[in-house]
């Protein structure tokens, strides 16, 4: 006879731990299961952790949790192919408890937040993948696994197995997502002495920087490259719609390779030597894209729920919140007795009147909007670029010819009219 | 009718060797640079004892030492089918040598043995950290019972007569030996494959919580024997073997390959000859 657990959790990235966490710690008897060798063995990201979202699982974590740098400075880059336009803010005020995000490494930090999670009462096994979900009677009861007398039983099973999510979709949740719902995402991590990577990037001992690159970093592709600041390590990475990887026939490690060579970025990573190479797939469709989330004695979190806000680069944030939130209504549902869809339903409603619905119904045409009209990553950006060019480069001519000349530049009134349009379409799809 | 059969396979953690880095300034292993793992060689000793238990009923426990991480190392084996788990640890026990550490786990085997008296150690053929294969050995002198080294096959254990048959790896064939019991076998890699765990013992591995030990635990034991106190071995200098250099890559059919071959062989014939009144040693 299979084992019963209350809750069964697919996958031990940021939202399923959330999940085991809260369930074992409401007293739940949860299991969480992992495919890779432990957590994080196969979980990307950039490597920005929100401090908020993690708090509010973990309160103090950042005293204990293996976390690389606490990030004190954001630099946007709009890059040209021999110029960038940079913007930054920072501020003294996230250098110290209780700081605003911190770049951390998935497979060390994944890796801890588990450990938390079994202290809290869940169970872990990794090296376990989980092939399908056994439904009776139109509801989930429990799941199949690849091992040997590989079945068990559940009240609730919680697919947080990331954005494939090869479950829900074989339980028709969503179909196979199209080329521009998804990114893919590549990145590596270069080993630099610490000294160095906090000379280079103007930062006092400890602290963090991040540097978000757009425009030529991608080719101009809709996507954006990053270059963060660990401890001893940097984060260089680079995503695109794979819809824009088809239509420009770029590999991706081609692309990456573009962007560690670019004359903007090489002068960072000098010297810097190549320990890690990781590739995932990001789910950047948002709204439109969300598959159903509840079902009889399922809930979908995390990726699995395409929980993405590509804008702002967050993901692993909303992650834990769905985690959190799916924790709450199992713990709320046990005490009713009664795992309906009707009864699971409330994580939905949960999780759309929280910042995760929200920010994803406020975004839910951007990625659309830029990956239809290509002129702003592909036009506008060099044209700001040309512009500061022009403003700053001290030639003899009045600042007046420079503006006339740049305003000139940028083509006849039709084409002005134009990129007025195309600023108002932003403004509506970003307000 | 005769006790239940007690097997006790003698386990290590180690650094996984295949993907290790060397520090090249103090040649020694950079072991933070790689996951720590069950040693792969104990794997199979422990399936064994498993395999073994299939046969004849009984208990396999699993012994080691090493740091408290090395519990992680138990629990692998609670994943194979191990019954129990015993780990020492203690800051004593650290930079052992093969020969303090074969004392400390006789220490630890005795204790066990007062628990349930034990039939059959089981140790892997070596460490994939240290190479030496000395520590079953060392173990089976100091409790006395027959070493029976490179063992690939377990004929029978016949507990009612107190004997086993075994079959020992030879580079030419296999000895078949039988020996009393209580004895100790330190396996080779082909006695058996390592099945993939099933769900049930994944889940109780995962809950599982071994028996833990320190010096004081022990009793009767001798401090000045175990860990760099007790270790005479010293390592003077560890280096990464060169990769052999040249060699040429002979080409064209094979029948022309051949004749290459032998044209190099024949040339350099005074390699192969034997010195008068001498003989290979």
């Amino acid at each position: 006879m299979p084992e019963k657990f209350d809750a069964i959790v697919v996958g031990a990235g940021p939202a399923g731990i959330a999940c085991a966490y809260e369930l074992g710690k409401a007293g739940a008897k949860v299991l969480l299961i992992e495919r890779g060798e432990y957590p994080g063995s196969k979980n990307v990201m950039g490597g920005v952790l929100y401090r908020k979202m993690m708090e509010e699982i973990i309160p103090d974590f950042h005293k204990e949790a293996p976390l690389e740098r606490p990030i004190v400075e954001q630099r946007f880059m709009m890059m040209d192919k021999t110029s960038a336009v940079t913007f930054s803010y920072k501020g003294l005020e996230w250098a110290t408890d209780p700081f605003n995000n911190f770049t951390v490494l998935r497979a060390k930090f994944d890796q801890w937040f588990a450990s938390k999670a079994v202290e809290q009462g869940a169970l872990l096994i990794n090296e376990t993948v989980v092939l399908e979900c056994i439904v009776e009677d139109g509801k989930v009861v429990g799941v199949r696994t690849d091992r040997p007398d590989g079945e068990l039983r559940a009240d609730v099973v919680v697919l947080a197995d990331g954005v494939n999510s090869l479950l829900a979709k074989s339980l028709g949740f969503h179909k196979e997502f199209r080329p521009d719902e998804v990114a893919l995402a590549t990145m590596e991590i270069l080993k630099l002495d610490k000294k160095i990577i906090e000379d280079r990037f103007n930062l006092e001992e400890g602290q963090g920087c991040t540097i978000e690159l757009f425009g030529d970093a991608t080719k101009g592709i809709l996507g954006t490259g990053f270059l963060y600041t660990n401890k001893d390590t940097l984060s260089i990475g680079v995503g695109t719609l794979l819809s824009g990887l088809i239509k420009h026939k770029i590999k991706p490690y081609e692309l990456m390779e573009y962007v560690k060579m670019h004359p903007m970025i090489r002068p960072y990573i000098q010297g810097a030597e190549p320990q890690e190479y990781l590739a995932h797939l990001i789910p950047e469709g948002g709204y439109h894209s969300m598959p159903k989330v509840v079902a009889a004695g399922v809930l979908v979190v995390g990726d699995a729920a395409q929980l993405v806000n590509a804008i702002h680069r967050e993901g692993s944030n909303m992650a834990m919140t769905s985690g959190r939130f799916a924790a709450e209504t199992i713990v709320a549902a046990m005490g009713r007795g009664d795992f309906s869809e009707a009864s699971l339903d409330e994580y939905r409603k949960k999780l759309m009147g929280s910042f995760v619905g929200q920010d994803l119904k406020k975004y839910k045409d951007a990625t659309h909007h830029f990956d239809k009209f290509p002129q702003y990553f592909e036009q506008y950006i060099p044209m700001v670029n040309r512009a500061a060019s022009q403003m700053l480069t001290v030639d003899g001519s009045s600042k007046r010819e420079k503006q006339k000349k740049i305003w000139k530049e940028i083509g006849p009134a039709k084409k002005k009219l134009k990129i007025a349009r195309d600023l108002l379409r932003v403004w509506k799809v970003m307000k | 009718m005769s006790r239940m059969l007690h097997i006790v396979a003698c386990i290590k953690q180690v650094p996984d060797t295949k993907i290790i880095k060397m520090n090249p300034k103090t040649n020694t292993m950079d072991r933070s640079s790689a996951p720590a793992i069950l040693n792969p060689y104990d794997s199979h000793a422990v399936e064994e004892a498993v395999r073994l238990r299939a046969r004849y009923g009984g208990v396999v426990s699993v012994l080691t030492m090493g740091p408290p991480p090395a519990v992680k190392a138990i629990r692998k084996c609670i994943e194979i089918g191990a019954d129990e788990g015993y780990m020492i640890t203690d800051r004593a026990f650290a930079g052992a040598d093969t020969l303090a550490t074969s004392y400390a786990l006789t220490k630890a085997l005795e204790k066990i043995g007062e628990i349930r008296p034990i039939d059959v150690i089981i140790c892997g053929k070596m460490t994939i950290d240290g190479d030496t294969g000395q520590v079953g050995p060392g173990i089976a002198r100091r409790l006395d019972m027959p070493p029976l080294t490179s063992v690939n096959k377990v004929v029978e254990i016949n507990q009612a007569e107190r004997y086993t048959i075994i079959h020992r790896k030879l580079e030419d064939g296999h000895e078949v030996i039988r020996s009393t019991l209580p004895c100790l076998f330190s396996v080779e890699k082909d006695i058996n494959d390592v099945p993939y765990s099933t769900l049930p013992n994944m889940l109780r591995a995962a809950r599982y919580q071994p028996h833990i030990w320190s010096v004081s635990d022990l009793g009767d034991i001798d401090k000045t024997q175990l860990g760099l106190k007790g270790s005479p071995t010293i390592v003077s200098s560890v280096w990464a073997p060169q990769k052999p250099q040249g060699g040429k890559l002979l080409e064209g059919e094979p029948e022309e390959q051949i004749r290459q071959l032998l044209d190099v062989l024949l040339e350099r014939r005074e390699l192969f000859e034997v010195s008068a009144g001498g003989g290979a040693s």
